[in-house]
């Protein structure tokens, strides 16, 4: 099997310092750096990249125009917005309890960034290669939810609790479904190693058409875990402000931002990996296969998010509980029947 | 028996939320006091005040003239209709009819205005349960009825347009064509905002059977108007006084059945309908002649009282005007439907969730500049 673009690349970048260095271990450390600091620029970059592009596909929803002022079509808007929220005064309100408070905002990035380390961007492309894969990502993405308690508890505001409240009662309902509608593909695969998912798929169909109500469960719990409308009770912006994130301003508050926009990323990465074939496509090499499938994701939670109004906090939770769960465990039954079926065709 | 072998639940209490007068969707500044058990909503107590700027006692110190102006305030997004209301209840004081084709120009005026509200509405209606794409639709489309009040008066939100006597002048060239262009756009954009709006399943539960009010209900809490008419009263001020130039025209009045979130948003939708219907029936019905009867230029009605009503976009503005022979207005009395029906927030709201709360508030169409007048 012929390497990918990024592995190729890493190997020349490998075989370039084993020359200057030549110490297997010393350049293994390297190798390390160099890929974790590439996967918090793509974070980063990604994050910021993404607000514009969401501003501009909600103008194009909303039919308005969108950032258009700063820079060539509004381009420099990201910087700018990042400019004005490093420059605001940090404020502090009175009664939080402050190291919970300042801690919150930094605690969330590290699910977000965490999570990426399981991405295959490309054929060998993947930070943590681990047999728990799948397991490792849910168990740390799961995660961010404590931070918006500790955001919500902290802020010494109603808005805030509430906020903070509804984030467990969601996370609690959409969480069990998810797990569940990704069993179907590690029945499947055999494996919850993530790159034998994506081998799977090259091997066979994408798993979109095995497990397409997976796919749709999947979906729809995507919303929940980045609290996006349909089910952006967390911030909910029309009925408690911004929720959890009520108090804060400035930078604190940029990151929450960044950190949404990571998710998303995330979860466009990850319905690509585990339902459209990751970096598996004809022709094209598969980071550029990677990189289409997960904008096409993204372009659909974007539309979703901006023509869709927001279910009730009781709706979402008793759609999660008694249809998506469901739904979810025939799933896996119709998929543990077929897998048996299939062994003896 | 221990302390864990009780029976006794554990104890929760109520809490208190101060929501707004800065909220994003309190519809300007409306403060509610929602007593909350968790998420369940078991009070609401809405305080009213922070736009009051005293419009009733500022109308005692102006002359009659002077004071229609101030109409255009009260409910800022249907100025023609104050207007109307209020130059109807002068004429009446003083018994001024005014010439048919000025009852024509002013229905054409308030239908529009009627239309530009009942848009705001839906968008705002949309943006606070979370569809913020709704909003921008109707705000795009509004815009073509400001366009027309500005061709009208130069005016675009606070018109003045409609004068005691008849409307300021008469209607320019171009007006015709202009509002009918605007109305063969109507069923396109109204089926958009169905499409993008009541097609969608999540549109629908979070509005149907929520925030139910019968009949009796909203009568008892005064309710007029669209709110009243979605709990299956056909009561419209248009049809049961027939004022100006409504009993020439042929409409319907749209009902509900439920007196839920949806019915009062249904109704809305259906009434923009029937207003198109109204303003098409106007422009082919134009008479010929006067846009102004004769006023006098010091209007000294006789001492006396009136009350006089009108279907506002939000119900029944009626507007009770105490003269005493002077050129001024001894006390002016408004009857602000968007006020009473705050009347209705409580018994709706109760044992709703928040997130019912907030569709309740956006569904009975408050304006604060009429609440707090």
């Amino acid at each position: 099997m012929e390497t990918g673009i990024v592995m190729t690349v890493a190997n020349l970048i490998r075989g370039i310092l084993m020359l200057i260095l030549g110490n297997e271990f010393i350049v293994s450390v390297i190798m390390k750096l160099i890929g974790i600091g590439a996967m918090i620029g793509v974070i980063s970059f990604a994050a910021i990249l993404f607000t514009y592009t969401e501003r501009k596909v909600c103008a194009f929803i909303q039919v308005r125009l969108g950032p258009n002022r700063v820079g060539p079509r509004g381009l420099l808007q990201p910087i700018a917005d990042m400019l004005k929220l490093m420059s605001k005064e940090d404020i502090i309100p009175y009664g939080v309890d402050r190291v919970v408070w300042a801690l919150a905002p930094m605690v969330l990035f590290v699910p977000s960034a965490l999570a990426y380390a399981f991405f295959p961007f490309d054929d060998g492309a993947i930070f943590a290669d681990v047999n728990v894969g799948i397991f490792l990502l849910i168990a740390i993405s799961s995660q961010s939810v404590l931070t918006f308690l500790m955001a919500g508890v902290a802020s010494n505001s109603k808005y805030g609790m509430i906020g903070a409240m509804r984030a467990v009662a969601t996370s609690l309902s959409y969480e069990a479904p998810m797990v569940f509608s990704l069993l179907g593909i590690v029945m499947i695969t055999g494996s919850l190693r993530m790159s034998d998912i994506v081998a799977a798929q090259q091997n066979t169909v994408w798993f979109i058409v095995l497990q397409p109500i997976a796919f749709l469960i999947y979906l729809t719990t995507c919303f929940a875990e980045t609290n996006r409308t349909p089910f952006d009770f967390v911030e909910c912006e029309s009925e408690i402000v911004a929720g959890a994130f009520t108090e804060y301003s400035g930078m604190r508050w940029a990151l929450f931002f960044l950190a949404e926009y990571a998710n998303l990323l995330s979860i466009s990465v990850l319905t690509t990996t585990f339902f459209l074939g990751g970096w598996s496509g004809p022709i094209l090499p598969g980071f550029v296969w990677f990189w289409l499938k997960t904008i096409f994701m993204l372009m659909i939670f974007l539309w979703i998010r901006w023509t869709f109004p927001r279910v009730r906090i009781d709706q979402m939770m008793s759609f999660g509980w008694k249809v998506l769960l469901p739904l979810a465990l025939v799933n896996v039954l119709f998929t543990g029947v077929g897998i048996y079926i299939n062994r003896f065709m | 028996m221990n302390e864990f072998e009780t029976n006794e639940q554990p104890r929760t209490e109520t809490y208190v939320l101060n929501m707004g007068p800065q909220h994003p969707s309190t519809h300007g500044v409306l403060r509610v006091e929602l007593e909350l058990d968790g998420e369940r909503v078991i009070k609401v107590r809405p305080i009213m005040g922070y736009l009051h700027r005293g419009i009733e006692k500022l109308m005692e110190s102006r002359t009659y003239f002077q004071c229609s102006p101030y109409t255009d305030r009260l409910d800022y997004i249907s100025s023609m209709n104050n207007n109307y209301g209020y130059c109807k209840a002068v004429e009446e004081l003083c018994g001024i009819e005014p010439p048919p084709r000025a009852n024509y120009i002013r229905a054409i005026c308030a239908e529009l205005n009627r239309l530009s509200s009942h848009m705001v509405y839906i968008g705002s209606l949309a943006n606070d349960v979370g569809a913020v794409t709704g909003m921008l639709y109707t705000f795009r489309d509004r815009e073509d009825i400001l366009d027309i009040f500005d061709l009208l008066c130069g005016a675009r939100q606070t018109c003045n347009y409609i004068r005691i006597g008849g409307v300021a002048q008469d209607i320019p060239a171009g007006f015709d064509e202009k509002v009918r262009k605007f109305l063969d756009r109507v069923p396109d954009f109204l089926k958009e905002y169905s499409d993008l709006l009541e097609s969608n399943e999540i549109f629908q539960i979070r509005l149907k059977d929520v925030s139910v009010m019968t009949a009796q209900e909203a009568m008892d809490c005064g309710m007029t108007g669209p709110n009243l008419r979605a709990t299956g009263v056909p009561f419209d001020v248009r049809k049961v006084d027939g004022y100006g130039a409504y009993p020439d025209f042929d409409f319907d009045v749209p009902t509900g059945e439920h007196g839920d979130n949806w019915d009062r948003y249904e109704v809305r939708y259906k009434e923009m309908f029937e207003s198109a219907k109204i303003i098409r029936q106007a422009l082919d019905g134009m008479p010929e002649g006067d846009y102004m009867a004769k006023v006098p230029k010091m209007l000294r009605p006789p001492k006396g009282e009136v009350f006089s009503r009108t279907e506002g976009t939000r119900g029944e503005l009626g507007f009770y005007i105490v003269s005493d022979g002077t050129n001024k207005p001894y006390r002016v009395h408004i009857r602000r439907p968007s006020f009473v029906s705050m009347q209705g927030l409580n018994p709706m709201c109760r044992g709703g969730l928040i997130g019912d709360a907030i569709a309740a508030f956006a569904s009975i169409d408050p304006l604060m500049g009429e609440v707090d007048c």
